[in-house]
């Protein structure tokens, strides 16, 4: 399935869910947080939210700014 | 650190107060446009600030996994953050970047709120600005806005709910100091929340012009990162905010046309 992560198309072989995609990112334990289709994802639910054929991801963090 | 007296008892006796937590700086700071993070590191603990700002963008994935992490440096455990909306220029894009923000930082609700008009300016625009201040309030943020200096406009934000206003001295980055010292003292006359210049400032006798308005305080990025010797000037604006202050509540003497002197002219001898 396709999804698009931070702009950018990406193919994952299966389903997953938000836990098992940012694993397969190296982003596990990072401080972060997900958008999913313009609607936040705590992290709570992260083992529970599966990811969606052509779903619109933002993995943002802090960073310097005025 | 925690062991080293208070510089001055002035300073410490009084607080700035926003959303009820008491702050003893009144020197807000910006992470922005430093060399690197140990230079984020050294200026922003020589400001002597409390509240720093941050962005919210996309996290880079598959590059830099190891890069190092603002929030290594600036810990919100020493520091209130207080996440930003810059580079919005829609309602909807900072209600976004906000709840991202608060899910990021863990249910966090002060949040600096601009939405800016062009970018050639960086004005903010007001109207946007408006609506999304109406969806954030609804939505148990504590807004710190970004505005112009229209003392209607930022009475306007008061009434909203917003937690502080903080009107720009002059564009942002632009270093051009207080360019309507007039309109921020209507400001601050007129306002029961907490003022802060936001932008504009460029060195340390901007910040302390602006506390002596009557400002609460200030937040600036540019005047220490853009500096030749960011820590330094980062000392210079804690000093200057502190002195700006001090004189506020000193009370100036008035202006007069001519001279007053200081030696008596009782008891001369020639």
């Amino acid at each position: 399935m396709h999804i698009i992560l931070n702009g950018d198309r990406r193919e994952f072989p299966d389903a997953l869910s938000a836990s098992q995609l940012l694993q397969d990112l190296g982003l596990t334990g990072k401080r972060l947080a997900l958008e999913v289709n313009r609607e936040i994802v705590p992290r709570s639910t992260f083992d529970n939210h599966i990811i969606q054929p052509g779903d619109r991801i933002e993995i943002v963090h802090a960073i310097g700014g005025g | 650190m925690s062991t080293a007296l208070h510089p001055s008892a002035a300073v410490s006796d009084d607080p700035l107060i926003i959303a009820g937590v008491e702050y003893r700086s009144r020197l807000l700071v910006g992470t922005g446009k430093y060399r690197d993070m140990e230079e984020t590191r050294a200026a922003t603990a020589a400001s002597g600030a409390e509240i720093v700002t941050v962005a919210i963008r996309r996290t880079n994935i598959g590059q830099h996994a190891n890069e190092p992490n603002l929030l290594d440096v600036i810990s919100p455990q020493h520091y209130t953050l207080l996440p930003n909306t810059a580079g919005c220029y829609t309602a909807e894009d900072a209600i976004r970047t906000c709840r991202l923000a608060r899910e990021l930082l863990d249910g966090h609700e002060l949040v600096k709120l601009e939405v800016l008009g062009d970018e050639k300016t960086l004005f903010p625009d007001i109207i946007q600005t408006l609506q999304a201040t109406e969806v954030l309030v609804k939505d148990g943020f504590k807004i710190m806005v970004y505005t112009n200096d229209d003392p209607i406009i930022a009475r306007r934000f008061e009434e909203l709910g917003c937690v502080a206003v903080m009107p720009l001295a002059a564009p942002i980055g632009s270093g051009l100091g207080i360019r309507n010292p007039y309109n921020i003292m209507t400001i601050v006359e007129n306002a029961t929340v907490p003022i802060l210049v936001d932008a504009g400032v460029g060195t340390a006798s901007d910040a302390a012009l602006a506390m002596e308005l009557g400002c609460d305080g200030v937040l600036m990025n540019t005047a220490i990162a853009g500096a030749r010797d960011p820590v330094l000037m980062a000392s210079a604006m804690k000093k200057g905010i502190e002195a700006g202050r001090e004189a506020y509540r000193a009370g100036r003497i008035p202006r007069k046309r001519f001279a007053s002197a200081s030696s008596p002219i009782d008891g001369t001898f020639f």
